[in-house]
């Protein structure tokens, strides 16, 4: 929960609510960025951000971000967290 | 060095190493004569124990685990009540996943559901307001639980979900701030501190003068730290560096995330639907001056204490620790988790007592998982 996780914006998918489509380790997720949003929404595209509980938190570099991965693996955190999407797309699928 | 093969760059990390053998030998301190540095956050506890840099440490540094483990410190009370709004017909209660197993008075949220409660496990407060829209004629109610890191996307979500006038949305408020404990912990006469590695994800929010008052007002030094071993052991070199030179500063090694003033955005949505509690309950630590947050005025329908009676709406509300617990002293470092008695015995990663021993990021859960176990098998 308080480690985050980096993923990559790839585009602008609800303006008005500051929503973006991340790939985060090649798995899909929608994230808000308002933490992170400049005047212009299109320019976050192609940047990796610090995502936390499905907002992006922090705008890093490409090198930062590798090596985070790297480092939330080597904890079991990456995992856990690509777990937990995936669990919160299927609470939203339950009847 | 068993483990410095498997740090990204194990030249690197054995120079820092180097460095802090160094440094822990010209302080003196030793073995009967440690340096006490409390890593606040629980993400660093388990980089601790994964790592073992606990071993590859001098002797004379004696790593105090903090209370930064959101699950760990919330009270059995909270639990309870998270069951009782769970059970509530028409509810669906939303939480993250780390809260699932953590035990109450009588059943954890996780034996709730088993039970039949409608309980889902999110990954974030968008996906309980993205149910809230599906599902209109439910209670949907998230469970707002950490600290700094996690309170701007609660605060966030609730301001969508005012824009768009959900009115089956609330948040079950349970929010706490890093600074007051460390304050309280620094008053405690019982505990030694000679300084402290901040946790960078809070920072990233907050920035870095929250904790100014740990060098300004107590003259220790505090150092704001990444999460990479190698962060790690680069924060506790610069703790020692100050130690030896007499300073008292608050630095950051996070630099490349952590702005010195945080996230301003962050800070701006926080302020709009937060305010202090006077004060706020914590597992081990008791009632802590404005330790908590709760939901303004202005938001009072999206606060779920307010819509269900419940929580500190309701007064307080006193529930005594399971038998031969140690959580409390666990939590505040005074107790190592093997000095547990129910470590391993009553208390083990499937059959938890405390919050400590089921999240990654609890202190009991790491001897556990990297050691632990083995120091039990021994000791039995
Ligand atoms: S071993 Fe279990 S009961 Fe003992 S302090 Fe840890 S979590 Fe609490």
């Amino acid at each position: 929960m308080c480690l985050g996780i980096p993923g990559q914006i790839v585009e602008i998918t609800d303006e008005a609510r500051q929503m973006a489509m991340a790939d985060v380790s090649g798995v899909r997720r929608e994230v808000n960025v308002t933490c992170v949003a400049g005047a212009d929404l299109s320019e976050l595209v192609g940047a990796w951000v610090l995502i936390h509980v499905g907002f992006a938190m922090a705008v890093i570099d490409e090198h930062e971000a590798a090596e985070t991965l790297e480092a939330l693996r080597g904890l079991g955190e990456a995992q856990e967290t690509l777990e937990q999407m995936a669990e919160g797309a299927k609470a939203l699928e339950e009847q | 060095m068993r483990y410095v093969e498997e740090f990204r760059d194990p030249k690197a990390a054995r120079g820092v190493l180097a460095a802090i053998a160094r440094v822990t030998g010209e302080i003196g301190a030793t073995a009967e004569k440690p340096v006490h540095i409390m890593e606040i956050c629980g993400g660093h506890t388990h980089a601790i124990f994964r790592y073992g840099l606990d071993k590859l440490t001098p002797e004379g540094i004696e790593f105090i685990h903090g209370p930064g483990c959101p699950v760990c410190v919330l009270p059995m009370a909270r639990v309870d009540e998270c069951v009782e709004i769970a059970e509530r017909p028409g509810v669906i209660f939303c939480t993250f996943g780390d809260a699932m197993r953590v035990p109450g008075t009588v059943k954890s949220l996780m034996q709730a559901k088993a039970d039949g409660a409608d309980i889902r496990m999110v990954y974030s407060p968008l996906d309980a307001v993205e149910l809230a829209r599906r599902n209109p004629g439910r209670e949907v109610v998230f469970f707002g639980l950490g600290f700094e890191t996690t309170t701007p996307s609660t605060a966030l979500s609730i301001q969508q979900a005012a824009r768009e006038g959900l009115e089956n949305f609330s948040v079950f408020c349970n929010h706490i701030t890093v600074p007051p404990p460390i304050k309280a912990l620094l008053d405690d006469p019982h505990m030694v501190l000679d300084g402290f590695v901040g946790p960078g994800h809070v920072s990233m929010v907050i920035g870095v003068h929250p904790y100014d008052f740990i060098a300004d007002d107590y003259g220790k030094p505090i150092v704001v730290a990444g999460f990479e071993p190698l962060d790690l052991l680069q924060s506790v070199l610069m703790v020692l560096e100050q130690i030896r030179d007499g300073r008292a500063e608050v630095e950051n090694q996070y630099a490349r995330v952590v702005p010195e003033h945080g996230n301003p955005a962050s800070l701006v949505a926080i302020a709009d639907v937060y305010e202090p509690r006077p004060s706020f309950e914590w597992r081990g630590l008791g009632e802590i001056d404005a330790s908590g947050l709760r939901i303004r005025d202005a938001y009072k329908a999206f606060d779920a204490e307010e819509k269900f009676g419940i929580g500190y709406a309701a007064g307080p509300r006193v529930v005594a620790e399971p038998e031969g617990c140690a959580c409390g002293a666990v939590m505040t470092g005074r107790l190592k988790p093997t000095g547990c008695p129910q470590f391993g015995r009553g208390c083990t990663p499937d059959t938890p007592l405390g919050a400590l021993m089921v999240s990654s990021e609890g202190a009991c859960a790491a001897y556990w998982t990297y050691g632990g176990a083995r120091a039990v098998e021994e000791a039995v």
